[in-house]
């Protein structure tokens, strides 16, 4: 506070008009601040959501015929929203010689396609373009950049149980 | 820096002349007069806006069709962040969107700031008021809880009532058997769809008639240089904004608006009340009986709306200093008194409110035994629940009743009481099961009547299943 400026009239208008112009911005943006802020947590926080039922049941493991993939179809809970919906999902199950059980997500791994088993070949074969996947999920040939989803699986007794669809990671050898 | 933004400014008033238009909005001439007393009708713009601002985020989560509109909103409180704020801000805005309009038609009003020439922009605010109070009304279904359904009925019934109209009203309303899925869209597509562009195309020809005739003078201004409107009057706007927003925002806060059950046509002991500001209304509709009732549901109120759009024509005379408006001073304490009188009166006669069920809250515990109630941790259990858990308990009801399947089957499960018995009868059954039930097998449960109290709403909180 060494040099205060002379006050001539005419600064002293500047002055009181800068005070006025900045009152009026720090106040608009406090308003707009309490609005703004409120608005993008509530459309960017994610909802708090109630988890549904996360298992399935799909059937008996003792009715799978060993090496042989069922497509199962089963009925699960899905949040949307503020509905649950209850919804039908497959699954291609196939219990391994060492009674393994995995289920594979439905959808081929290159654009979406349902791909099915061809007994014949023995492998799961998807018609759109040609992917073709071994028993255990991996790509034997055609353009799938990754091998087969794979839905949590667990056993309860002799229930096989569905849970969430993991998407696989293993990048093709 | 400086230098490019001001060459930018060249270059944006050179092509679209927004920044002059802006200037000449901001330095508009107004009387020396002016000042605190003219902030409301800015304030009720900016309200109006947080109201827009409000809905449409409100909207961006909400499924305008009876039941999932419950849901939706149960969703927007209980499981989005800030949810709650929101609707707080949305709700409150509205209560205090309406008293700010009051209060600027009754400046305009004290002041005879309606004179000629201004009688145009006076109708015009006369219409908005309205238009506010229809949004009220509008907006009041839209949680689609008992509240809004009964609430909505009596509206729609009043409505019916109206003189030779009465029934092609009900219709457009969609509420000729009553109020269903019609009126709610119909309710709705008012709200959202018809309110606002007409709120927007009134308020722009409210503005311009302002502007048009500049912010009326009170006498003594002839001799006075004119101030401008930037930015001194602009401060004082800014700073009643602000604190009427703090104001709000507060209330959006520490003031729960509560969410009842979800609408129950068959509700039949339920007892409606409208909003706060329409409870005068309702008051006196009850001064009028039989034929007359049509006098205080339509007729009164009718020759009110159409005494305030003609008050420039009623008064004509010279502009006064305010202070010297005896007639209009009288005028708005005579209305004050009125208003509180019968908002008094309504609210003395409003039954105390039952407890119930917030479902604003999370309600998980709903689906728990009394048991797991009685010891739960779970902080948003309303305290009559876990009162009334704790007494069950207590007098083990649970010997011969089952509440969410665990219990007794020697008596008939509680869940969906409410359904089947009248509150007194509960009451009632507890002193003395014999004179109610003849025959039955239930001792009598003596216990203070605040217990019993307790007792009773929490197993009319049960829902049926």
């Amino acid at each position: 506070m060494d040099d205060v400026p002379v006050e001539t009239p005419q600064s002293q208008g500047t002055t009181r008009r800068g005070f006025y112009a900045a009152a009026i911005n720090v106040l608009m943006a406090i308003v707009s601040a309490a609005l703004g802020v409120p608005a993008l947590l509530y459309l960017f926080a994610p909802a708090k959501g109630k988890k549904p039922d996360a298992w399935a049941e799909a059937g008996d493991v003792t009715r799978f015929a060993p090496n042989s993939p069922v497509e199962i179809v089963f009925q699960r809970h899905r949040i949307d929203g503020w509905r649950v919906i209850a919804e039908k999902g497959t699954a291609w199950v196939v219990k391994y010689d060492n009674s393994q059980v995995v289920a594979f997500g439905p959808n081929c791994t290159h654009l979406g396609c349902a791909y099915h088993w061809e007994a014949g070949q023995k492998d799961f074969f998807c018609p759109c373009h040609n992917s073709v996947f071994s028993i255990d999920g991996k790509v034997v040939s055609g353009p799938a950049p990754r091998p087969l989803d794979r839905f949590q699986t667990k056993v309860q007794g002799t229930k096989l149980l569905i849970g969430q669809l993991r998407k696989s990671t293993e990048p093709q050898a | 820096m400086k230098r490019r933004l001001a060459e930018f400014g060249d270059w944006l008033e050179h092509r679209t002349g927004l920044i002059g238009q802006v200037q000449h909005f901001l330095y508009e001439e107004i009387p020396d007069s002016s000042g605190w007393h003219q902030v409301l009708g800015s304030l009720a713009l900016f309200l109006f806006m947080v109201q827009a601002f409000t809905g449409i985020l409100l909207a961006f989560n909400y499924a305008p069709t009876p039941g999932d509109a419950y849901d939706s909103l149960r969703y927007i409180l209980t499981e989005l962040t800030a949810g709650s704020l929101i609707r707080g801000l949305h709700h409150w805005g509205a209560s205090m969107i309406i008293v700010v309009v009051v209060l600027h038609m009754v400046q305009v009003f004290l002041w005879g700031a309606y004179k000629k020439p201004r009688e145009g922009t006076w109708m015009i605010g006369v219409v908005l008021l309205l238009v506010t109070l229809a949004y009220g009304l509008t907006g009041y279904l839209l949680p689609w809880d008992n509240r809004a359904y009964w609430g909505t009925t009596v509206t729609t019934q009043i409505a019916a009532m109206s003189p030779g109209i009465g029934a092609y009203l009900t219709q457009l309303l969609g509420a000729a058997d009553g109020v269903g899925v019609v009126t709610f869209a119909r309710f709705y597509a008012v709200h959202v769809l018809i309110l606002p562009p007409a709120t927007i195309l009134l308020v722009a020809l409210h503005v311009y008639l302002v502007r048009k005739h500049g912010v009326a003078p009170a006498p003594g201004d002839e001799l006075k240089p004119k101030k401008r409107f930037f930015p001194v009057q602009v401060f004082k706007d800014t700073v009643v904004i602000f604190l009427a927003f703090a104001l709000l925002f507060a209330m959006a806060i520490a003031v729960h608006v509560p969410l009842e059950q979800v609408a129950d046509p068959t509700d039949t002991a339920y007892i409606p009340r409208p909003e706060w500001y329409f409870l005068f209304l309702f008051q006196m509709l009850k001064l009028f009986n039989g034929p007359l009732e049509v006098v205080g549901a339509i007729v009164l109120p009718g020759l009110a709306v159409l005494a305030l759009m003609l008050a420039p024509f009623l008064d004509r005379g010279k502009v006064v200093k305010v202070t010297r408006r005896f007639a209009a001073i009288g005028i708005v304490l005579l209305a004050v008194v009125g208003w509180s009188a019968l908002t008094m009166a309504a609210v003395k006669s409003t039954p105390p409110q039952e407890a119930a069920v917030d479902y604003s809250y999370p309600t998980d515990w709903i689906s728990l035994t009394p048991d797991q109630i009685a010891t739960s941790t779970i902080s948003d259990i309303p305290a009559f629940v876990r009162q009334g858990a704790t007494i069950y308990q207590a007098k083990h009801c649970n010997a011969c009743h089952a509440v969410n399947g665990a219990g007794g089957k020697l008596g008939p499960a509680l869940n969906g009481l409410a359904k089947r018995q009248t509150r007194s009868w509960v009451e009632d059954h507890f002193v003395d099961p014999q004179k109610l039930s003849p025959g039955t097998i239930m001792p009598p449960y003596p216990m203070s009547s605040q217990d019993r109290d307790n007792l009773t709403s929490y197993l009319f909180s049960l829902p049926d299943r």
